[in-house]
């Protein structure tokens, strides 16, 4: 639920990056914090455990400056990911405006994506949103490990699995090596502005 | 979905805000909601805060407290208050989605800060009322 301040015209947007345990939620906005270092005044926050496990969220602000006179502030979050913390993820997404659905691609994964996308419409629906009116991408990350010969889920098996029924947009992804993280962070800001921009702007 | 405030409501917010806290004290306020949006912060001048995250902390820590609460058979908790060394830093609920923050040193004693801050909300309460319903 993005806050219109119509005096300082600041607006600030959630977007949160949900998704399976270990698919590189984090890893995104370690990427992101690092690429934008210069443009991000303050430190990434990060409440983990020492596994190096999100257990309630990371937030990183990000600015992204002028849109019709409007200061937008982007404040990215990401959830844990681990089944037994949906408390703590549910609330994580109140008030969500954009949603980047992290799928881990690696094969052995599949089932774990699926149960992740049906929690993530089970927690929308207690705020009363859904998949099919909220802005959202989704992103088959860690495509780097083809290279290694690790056995990943081709891109129309997780299509299949995952957007059948929605048709986001959709990017395949390493996170550690950045390729396409920017991609995939400019195009949930421009959907999530524009819709923003519909109801308010 | 977004929600906007005016000018007008958020001078007559952050006036209350400054006679009410600021000028008795407290070191730093912030009106946030349950998102962790800043709605308005004020501070005595000494020292800036990195306000983001700190929204973003509050927000996720009441969230959790609330979540404890219910699992427990409270509705709420009524006192929401961390003690530090120098700096304390106390929490109010203004509605379902609106949350009071202030931060306040040892010169300041809890029970003045508690009437206070609920003298404030009584009337932040009235101005966001438009809001809070909108929510409802
Ligand atoms: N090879 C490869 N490894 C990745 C990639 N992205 C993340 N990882 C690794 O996967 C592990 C988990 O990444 P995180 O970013 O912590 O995953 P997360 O989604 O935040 O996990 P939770 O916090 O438990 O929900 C780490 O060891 C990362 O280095 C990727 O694109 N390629
Ligand atoms: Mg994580």
């Amino acid at each position: 639920m993005a806050f219109v301040n119509l005096k300082s015209k600041v607006i600030q947007v959630k977007i949160v990056y949900y998704g399976p345990g270990r698919g590189g939620k984090t890893t995104n906005l370690e990427y992101i914090y690092q690429k934008f270092r210069q443009r991000i005044n303050s430190e990434m926050v990060t409440v983990k455990t020492h596994g190096d496990r999100t257990l309630f969220f990371d937030f990183l602000p990000f600015d992204i400056g002028l849109i019709n006179g409007y200061n937008i502030k982007i404040q990215l979050y990401t959830v844990p990911g681990q089944v037994k913390y949906n408390a703590t993820r549910r609330l994580v997404l109140r008030g969500v405006d954009g949603v980047v659905f992290v799928a881990d691609a690696m094969t052995v994964r599949r089932e774990k994506n699926i149960q992740s996308l049906e929690n993530l419409q089970e927690n929308l629906t207690s705020y009363k949103k859904g998949l099919n009116t909220l802005p959202w991408v989704l992103q088959y990350n860690k495509i780097d490990l083809r290279e290694q010969g690790i056995p990943l889920l081709p891109v129309d098996v997780l299509e299949g699995d995952l957007n059948r029924e929605f048709h986001a947009p959709h990017f395949p992804a390493s996170a550690v090596k950045g390729t396409n993280v920017v991609a995939t962070l400019k195009k949930i800001i421009s959907m999530t502005i524009a819709s923003i921009k519909k109801e308010f702007l | 979905m977004s929600y906007a405030l005016d000018q007008k409501q958020l001078d007559r917010i952050e006036e209350i805000l400054k006679t009410d806290l600021i000028d008795n004290g407290v070191r730093c306020v912030f009106l946030i909601d349950m998102a962790g949006n800043i709605i308005t912060n004020l501070d005595n001048g000494e020292k800036q805060h990195d306000i983001y995250s700190l929204a973003a902390l509050a927000a996720g820590n009441f969230g959790a407290v609330s979540a404890m609460a219910k699992i427990i058979g409270e509705s709420e908790f009524s006192l929401l208050f961390h003690k530090g060394k120098k700096e304390n830093i106390h929490f109010n609920k203004i509605s379902a989605e609106f949350l009071l923050i202030t931060i306040f040193g040892n010169d300041i004693s809890l029970g003045f800060l508690r009437l206070k801050v609920s003298e404030s909300v009584e009337q932040l309460k009235r101005i966001m009322e438009s809001l809070m319903s909108a929510h409802a």
